[in-house]
């Protein structure tokens, strides 16, 4: 019987959530194509024994391993792929797996088919969609190779399922590793300075992106968050530029909202920031281009130039408050 | 320091994206194109060390002819010389066959560093770098931010998710994938320019570099995505559609 082997992260000792997701895509795909289903993951043993059902659950155990490096991930993952003999090897589309997954795709002959939002299956055939263009368009590949075909998938792309007993006696593989391939050397992880704001917790955002242009423009939409009592945050374009302080980034790398309204301003919609805001219960987008992704997770959207747009809604506010 | 850098040529941001009649890639004909935004940094951070610690930068770039332009641009703010890998059908390989046209037409060059963008803007695969790395056998690290020389070879800052950064070491030869961000990019000068014009490109045809191998990912159709939410467009005058979003944040939002 063929397998699909779905690598998971840790997060603080235990599986991550969208290791989980991936884990859900695993199983779908499992049973597409009539394979079983197997997880494996770099830690003990008792951090896997709520999966539900698999064929085989693995924990990877060795003291080099301690501490990610992509070398270190490597070669672990390569033996065991070597072991078990998958059809398909999917992972969580995480910076982890940014940075070795290729380099293990490539020790075993293949090409990694990364950040997978959905898979469809045609005869025996799997075809799977990734976003091209930053989210503006979707490609349909296909493997040609033998297997293994490796995988990454998208953060949010599937539905994790709800912690249940894992069905069989979690294994331990130990894989054979020489300290000397390991080259990189990582040092413990640390965060910038402390954050002041919490945008978290705030009720109304206001978002601003690239679509602003110019720093002296910001104040627009200053204006704008003053008037609806909102928090300014931003696109990461926006911060790494100086023109809010970091701590204002909405995203993967910078802070996830959930708030009652989110008004994304000049903001086109890349994976990277969706993640931080798709928990918004509302979400307004205010951009030229009437098929920025953006709007793909919309509730309400404009249509036009901010220059117009944000001055107008400013005034309509203000008069609305009296 | 012999440092090479990886920069491909993607279209310009802002440009309309229109699938071309087979289905498969987007129309070019009305596009321009530009370097690709990471690539951009990683020029930076090559000129960068270059300026402190001496030594050649060399970029590299595979595509069409249109690419010697972004080349040139390379060589405009700094760059010593290019390597241009000309190939009209990139698109029919996979980023195991770039990355292996890369390797060998730099075969002969045996560089301290090797820097790539994190990701290009069009395909998005954030692969080639790291597969060119187990290709010629150096370590690697990416999502790198800063880059400074040590006696064992690099000390590197790196990003990790939600605000995390970590430092790395590493020795030489490496490859590194550069974050976008980081630093302010500098501009070509007019005496740059100039230069550039006099620098060497170098230009290697990809049939000839022998690298030939069927591709094993292939990409069948590309189409536009579906919403996930039926977004409501408000319509009108940039006064009216202010208007009508007011008031569904005041009836149906319940945030006014
Ligand atoms: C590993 C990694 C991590 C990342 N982390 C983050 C992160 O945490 N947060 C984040 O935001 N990004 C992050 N990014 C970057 C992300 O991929 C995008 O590049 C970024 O979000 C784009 O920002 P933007 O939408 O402001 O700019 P652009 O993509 O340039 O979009 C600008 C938008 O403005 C619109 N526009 C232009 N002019 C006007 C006008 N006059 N009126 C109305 N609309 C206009 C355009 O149509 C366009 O849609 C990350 C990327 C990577 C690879
Ligand atoms: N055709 C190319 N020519 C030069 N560099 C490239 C090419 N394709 C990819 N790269 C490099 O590899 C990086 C990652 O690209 P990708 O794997 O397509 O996301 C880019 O940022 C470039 O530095």
């Amino acid at each position: 019987m063929s397998t699909v082997l779905v690598f998971l992260e840790a997060k603080s000792g235990s599986p991550s959530r969208i290791s989980l997701e991936a884990l859900a895509a695993g199983a779908a795909l499992a049973t597409a194509t009539g394979a079983q289903l197997a997880a494996a993951m770099v830690g003990p043993a008792a951090a896997l024994d709520s999966l539900g059902t698999l064929a085989a659950a693995i924990s990877i155990e060795h003291p080099l391993l301690d501490r990610y490096t992509a070398d270190g991930y490597t070669a672990a993952c390569a033996q065991l792929v070597a072991r078990l003999q998958p059809d398909f090897v999917l992972f969580p589309h995480t910076y982890q797996v940014r940075d070795f997954a290729p380099r293990l795709a490539t020790r075993l002959g293949r090409v990694l088919i990364s950040d997978v939002t959905a898979f469809s299956l045609a005869g025996s055939t799997v075809t799977f969609t990734r976003q091209l263009f930053q989210g503006k368009l979707n490609g349909h590949y296909h493997s040609a190779a033998p297997a293994p075909c490796l995988v990454s998938i998208q953060a949010g792309a599937f539905h994790a399922a709800e912690p249940a007993p894992t069905s069989v006696p979690v294994e331990s593989f130990a894989p054979t590793l020489e300290s000397s391939a390991i080259r990189t050397q990582p040092g413990e992880p640390f965060r910038a300075a402390s954050q002041t704001v919490d945008l978290s917790s705030a009720p109304l955002i206001v978002s601003v992106g690239r679509g602003i242009k110019d720093e002296a423009n910001i104040t627009l939409v200053q204006e704008l968050a003053q008037a609806l009592g909102a928090e300014l945050a931003a696109s990461r374009p926006i911060c790494d530029a100086g023109w809010l302080p970091m701590e204002r980034q909405v995203g993967s790398s910078g802070q996830t909202v959930a708030p009652k309204l989110y008004l994304a301003v000049g903001i086109s919609g890349a994976i990277q920031h969706l993640v931080g805001m798709k928990g918004s219960q509302c979400v307004v987008a205010i951009n030229k281009d009437e098929n920025a992704p953006i709007f793909e997770i919309a509730d309400y959207g404009i249509v036009g130039d901010l220059f117009e747009v944000v001055p107008a809604l400013t005034a309509a506010i203000r008069k609305a408050k009296g | 320091m012999k440092i090479i850098v990886a920069i491909k040529q993607v279209p310009e941001r802002d440009a309309r994206i229109r699938i071309d009649s087979s289905g498969r890639w987007i129309a070019l004909d009305d596009i321009e194109f530009r370097m690709n935004e990471s690539d951009a940094y990683a020029l930076e951070e090559a000129l960068l060390l270059k300026e402190a610690h001496g030594g050649e930068v060399i970029v590299l770039s595979a595509g069409p002819e249109r690419v010697g332009q972004t080349i040139r641009e390379a060589l405009a703010k700094g760059a010593d010389r290019g390597i241009h890998i000309a190939s009209d059908s990139l698109a029919s390989l996979d980023a195991l066959g770039v990355a292996r046209l890369m390797a060998a037409a730099i075969a002969d060059e045996h560089p301290d560093l090797i820097l790539t963008g994190l990701q290009s803007d069009d395909l998005g695969l954030g692969q080639t770098g790291v597969i060119l790395a187990e290709l010629l056998g150096i370590p690697h690290s990416s999502l790198i931010l800063k880059i400074e020389k040590i006696e064992s070879g690099l000390r590197l800052l790196r990003e990790l998710e939600d605000g995390w950064f970590q430092h790395i070491t590493l020795p030489t030869p490496a490859l590194l994938t550069i974050q976008s961000g980081n630093t302010k990019l500098r501009y070509a000068t007019l005496m740059g320019i100039k230069k550039a014009k006099t620098k060497e490109l170098r230009t290697v045809d990809a049939a000839s570099l022998g690298t030939g191998s069927q591709p094993s990912l292939l990409l069948d159709s590309v189409a536009l995505p579906s919403r996930q939410k039926t977004t409501q467009m408000l319509p009108g005058s940039p006064a009216e559609a202010a208007a009508a979003l007011v008031a569904k944040l005041q009836q149906e939002v319940r945030v006014l």
